[in-house]
């Protein structure tokens, strides 16, 4: 078998890479620009003996994915600015309970209802922050057709892995552009499985501590009893508030990803060895950036673009490095500076990071990104 | 598992005797909906390895932890979406749902209505304690007229929610409600809303002695559950649902019962009609 070229949305790859990737739960709600997620599920999910539902709203959506997943299921759910919002109380919960899931979120314009059929990429530190109290969680902001298919799937592995939510955040622009994209060969796709427990010995502590901090998943029916909470729990699943073993619980689901950062991160880089001004940016704007780059290169000016794929955990060392080699650093985004924070706090030098803001429901585009990298080199 | 198991009903055989004793206060009604709760299960021969117990948050959402199966503590008014994914994910499971009046009927209203009306194949066992305990001592959706709360200082103003009728109005296709004073009819109802396929709802008359009845001097445990002895009959009070305090509007028993298709199996067969046309 080999693999097949197909033009298609983005939102359309989403859900096909969902597929690849074993999904086998969708449970979502109505909203704008990620309903056609829903659609393809709904149409594809019950051919492959999964089970797709529409919940009474996103709350009821993912708990009904941490459901699914809790018994077993690979499992998602799909939506947008408003119903991620909603989601967030649930989001913390499979964090907390190590529930494997993925949360697609396409961007629209915020707050509130905002601009709902335009793109924005509002966000960014929702994504990370947006449930209450610390917690871990995987990020991937794909920018392309082809890159949401293969970051779906990719998410899908991260979550098994290392058993947590993953956020699948794309921008509403790439939501509905139509390119080519080539579809692996079934058997190419590499999907992975949580680490399910074995066994039913009455002492099962089905959040022990294990040499990779992941700990293995009880399979309901097959004789291991285990308890689930959103309470903060000890290794044997029930509540404490013993400040030692709280401490050690939150600490090991925040160190689980830590340590594991380097298998989990992904960026790509463009031109950043010898950039005078290196640009940080993701999702449609990265593109916009490429292009820029390739012009400003054309006309003398070295810039370079720094792409995170993987959002959070943020790649620390390698924005560090390219800004530590650049004169300046310019941060294009559809907010009004989200990720900007983010490469200040690591690129240093106060002024030397510039932001670049769009908030008007427009994609930036190539020409925006050229002019202000002029500006920024001639001030120097 | 119509089946009548003969065996005497020990209930530590169900039970994580590790985590005793328990947190309820003296005199409250839970510890009665549970033991009802595992002595249907037990009468009716189910595996503690194929039940899961989802429970959300308050009083009532502590007392499934207590149960040696696979339990599922979820966030305050959502067990019952979240027993929607695990359900239709494993149709081979039996799945219960622990919830309470202020977690069911408040904050978990909208899921509870749909849950009804979906028709999937859960048992929603309501524990109505009239009061958020867990916190306190604020007003719940089913606080009486006039009853004090911490957050009804002056008498709750408030009309009630009839659980049952809205669940039945809703589409639940088993309704019913029991008292924890008749504990063998309330084991009775339960096992009767877990043999049914479908979505069953089931409302447990608790009482909340420590909070809720020391401060509207309903008096100690005893006094608060005879009290519903002698004013709840199956049957009974049936016009009177513009009485403004519970004990005589409510009903007991089996209130409504039908056959409606359940969703899970409605749901498999569509998908292997879809499967087989595709293969065609």
């Amino acid at each position: 078998m080999s693999s097949s070229l197909a033009s298609l949305p983005g939102n359309r790859a989403c859900a096909l890479g969902a597929l690849a990737a074993g999904c086998r739960f969708f449970a979502g709600y109505p909203i704008t620009p990620s309903s056609e997620i829903a659609e393809q599920l709904s149409r594809e999910l019950p051919r492959v003996d999964g089970v797709f539902i529409q919940m009474e709203d996103e709350i009821g959506s993912l708990a009904a994915v941490i459901g699914a997943s809790l018994g077993g299921a690979k499992a998602m759910t799909a939506t947008s600015g408003p119903g991620f919002s909603l989601m967030q109380e649930n989001l913390g919960y499979a964090a907390m309970t190590e529930t494997p899931c993925v949360i697609v979120n396409v961007m629209r314009g915020g707050p509130s209802t905002g601009m709902p059929t335009r793109p924005a990429q509002g966000d960014i530190m929702q994504a990370r922050w947006g449930t209450h109290g610390d917690h871990p969680i995987i990020v991937v902001t794909p920018a392309s057709v082809q890159e949401i298919y293969m970051e779906t799937i990719r998410a899908f592995n991260l979550a098994e892995e290392f058993r947590t939510p993953v956020v699948v955040l794309y921008d509403e622009t790439v939501a509905h552009l139509i390119e080519s994209i080539e579809i692996p060969a079934a058997p190419t796709i590499v999907t992975v499985d949580r680490k399910w427990a074995a066994g039913t010995e009455r002492e099962f502590a089905p959040y022990a501590e294990t040499d990779d901090l992941v700990p293995f998943m009880p399979r309901p029916g097959e004789g291991l009893r285990a308890h689930v909470t959103g309470l903060t729990h000890m290794a044997d699943g029930f509540p404490t508030q013993k400040p030692e073993l709280a401490s050690r619980a939150l600490q090991r689901i925040l160190d689980k990803i830590e340590r594991h950062r380097e298998r989990i991160e992904s960026f790509e880089t463009l031109g950043t060895e010898d950039a005078d001004v290196v640009i940080v940016a993701i999702g449609i704007v990265a593109r916009a950036a490429r292009r820029a780059v390739q012009d400003l290169r054309a006309e003398g000016i070295k810039a370079g673009l720094l792409r995170p794929v993987t959002l959070w955990p943020f790649p620390e060392a390698a924005v560090r490095a390219a800004a530590t080699r650049a004169r300046r650093v310019l941060v294009p985004e559809m907010n009004a500076g989200q990720l900007v924070l983010e490469v200040e706090r690591l690129a240093g030098a106060r002024g030397k990071v510039v932001g670049l803001n769009r908030i008007d429901g427009e994609p930036i585009t190539p020409a925006q990104i050229v002019a202000k990298t002029r500006e920024l080199v001639a001030d120097e | 598992m119509n089946e009548v198991v003969r065996t005497p009903f020990d209930i530590k055989d169900y039970l994580r005797l590790e985590l005793m004793p328990h947190f309820m206060c003296p005199g409250c009604g839970h510890g009665i909906a549970l033991r009802a709760l595992l002595w249907a299960v037990h009468e009716l021969g189910l595996d503690k390895n194929k039940l899961a117990v989802v429970s959300g948050i308050g009083c009532s959402g502590r007392v499934g932890a207590y149960i040696d199966a696979n339990t599922y503590h979820t966030t305050h008014g959502r067990p019952l979406a979240f027993a929607t994914g695990l359900k239709l994910a494993r149709p081979d499971l039996h799945v219960v749902v622990i919830t309470g009046d202020g977690d069911c009927l408040a904050i978990g209203g909208n899921h509870l209505i749909h849950a009804c009306r979906r028709n999937l194949d859960l048992t929603c066992l309501m524990l109505n304690n009239e009061i958020y305990g867990m916190t306190g001592g604020q007003v719940s959706p089913t606080t009486s007229i006039d009853r004090l709360t911490t957050t009804t200082p002056h008498g709750n103003a408030e009309p009630t929610f009839d659980a049952c009728t809205l669940a039945e109005a809703a589409g639940a296709s088993f309704v019913g409600r029991e008292v924890t004073r008749q504990a063998p009819a309330l084991k009775n109802l339960i096992r009767a809303a877990i043999a049914h396929e479908g979505f069953s709802f089931v409302e447990a008359i608790s009482d909340c002695t420590e909070i809720y009845g020391r401060k509207n001097d309903l008096g100690e445990s005893p006094e608060m559950i005879l009290s519903q002895k002698s004013e709840m009959r199956p049957g009974a009070h049936a016009d009177a649902v513009d009485e403004p305090f519970r004990p005589h509007r409510l009903n007991t028993g089996i209130l409504a019962e039908r056959d409606r298709p359940e969703y899970g199996r409605v749901y498999r067969q569509r998908a292997a009609i879809e499967r087989d046309r595709e293969r065609r």
